[in-house]
């Protein structure tokens, strides 16, 4: 308990905020989930980030890099952590089954459809040739989401933030060190600068 | 490793297991995702894996759709849901209840801190796997080009992704790449 504390008697936990983001609903956020799936070839991510933040306005830039560093910092695969803790933020759990029902299920029913024609028609050389020029463009617009993820970090001249950023592409990117250990270390030390510069930075 | 005689059980034991310890999301599994589906439990060769992995990427969705292929090709449409909520459920709870902790604690000020702190590692693996990615997919300097191309026009304009894959897509039908 901190000793600043809020006054005990305060009636509803979710106090109102200037500014109330809208509230999607069950079938809102199955729908959105859905088609931010549906649209999202190689990775949910870019289209995530786009329907969340840019179409419906329904986190701020900050406030998505934020929840998707908690979900990329849990074991799991990332953007269907994102759905569901999405989800369940506007509507409880009912909320985030809604969003990850909408995530998972329409792609699932078509990749099995699609696993059952490529054992048929795999090997046609066209078909090969196509996926892989999608596939090139697929890694193009990742690495649009890195650059726009990257922004408010530039924006706010965050030096200390963007050089932890390039430690860790150097050792996993290039260096190609393993993932368990180069989290190991750059957990606790970006913790420990954070805390440094956050400390330095009050008195 | 004894045979299990139960295929679904495997497979829901396997990926609540893996998905554990899959720090990174789905495509930082892969190479664990190999190493079960083919050396340990011989549900599939190297090629059929590889195939897999191609058709997972390029279906629309989430990157655990490999999961639910893998189930698939194990034990059809059982095996897929079972492997798929085996690899989402568990993680998904977790971070159910681990941002819900945060949230109450909004007043506290060391949430604020753990996520400053975690923001650009996150965008730093991020980035990473943009480059691993892209070496594995950019075989030729015309597909590097197409990579450079897309990231950019999207980064810079409103485009709709969707017409950068097609005309990648065209592009290799074409034989360009």
């Amino acid at each position: 308990m901190p000793p600043d504390s809020q006054p005990v008697a305060a009636p509803a936990p979710d106090t109102p905020t200037p500014n109330p983001p809208p509230q999607p609903g069950l079938f809102e956020l199955f729908v959105a989930f859905a088609k931010m799936s549906l649209a999202g070839f190689g990775g949910v991510l870019v289209w995530a980030r786009r329907g969340i933040v840019e179409q419906h306005r329904w986190m701020t830039a900050e406030e998505f890099n934020e929840t998707f560093a908690l979900c990329h910092f849990l074991p799991g695969p990332n953007i269907v952590n994102l759905s569901f803790v999405f989800g369940s933020r506007f509507r409880g759990i009912a909320g985030g089954l809604a969003a990850f029902a909408g995530l998972v299920g329409p792609p699932m029913v078509i990749a099995t459809v699609l696993a059952g024609l490529y054992a048929h028609y795999g090997e046609i050389d066209a078909l090969r040739r196509t996926l892989a020029g999608v596939a090139c463009a697929a890694v193009g617009l990742l690495i649009a989401v890195v650059f726009k993820m990257m922004m408010p970090l530039v924006k706010r001249r965050d030096l200390v933030g963007l050089v932890i950023l390039a430690a860790v592409f150097v050792a996993i990117g290039l260096i190609r060190w393993p993932l368990q250990i180069v989290l190991l270390v750059a957990i606790p030390l970006s913790l420990a600068i954070t805390i440094g510069v956050r400390r330095k930075g009050k008195a | 490793m004894t045979a299990n005689p139960n295929p679904i059980a495997t497979l829901v034991w396997t990926f609540g297991l893996m998905s554990l310890f899959a720090v990174g999301g789905a495509n930082s599994a892969i190479p664990e995702m190999h190493r079960v589906a083919v050396d340990v439990h011989h549900w599939m060769t190297d090629k059929q894996f590889a195939d897999v992995f191609a058709i997972s990427q390029l279906s629309p969705g989430p990157n655990v759709l490999i999961v639910t292929l893998i189930g698939y090709s194990v034990a059809g449409v059982a095996g897929a849901l079972a492997a798929t909520v085996a690899m989402c459920g568990p993680t998904a709870l977790l971070a159910y209840y681990v941002s819900r902790f945060l949230e109450r604690s909004r007043g506290a000020r060391w949430p604020a801190i753990i996520q400053a702190a975690l923001v650009p590692l996150s965008i730093g693996l991020m980035a990473a796997s943009g480059l691993i990615l892209a070496r594995t997919s950019d075989q030729s300097w015309i597909a590097a080009l197409i990579t450079v191309v897309a990231a950019a026009l999207a980064s810079a304009t409103r485009i709709n992704p969707f017409w950068l894959l097609l005309a990648g897509g065209v592009l290799g039908f074409a034989g360009v790449v």
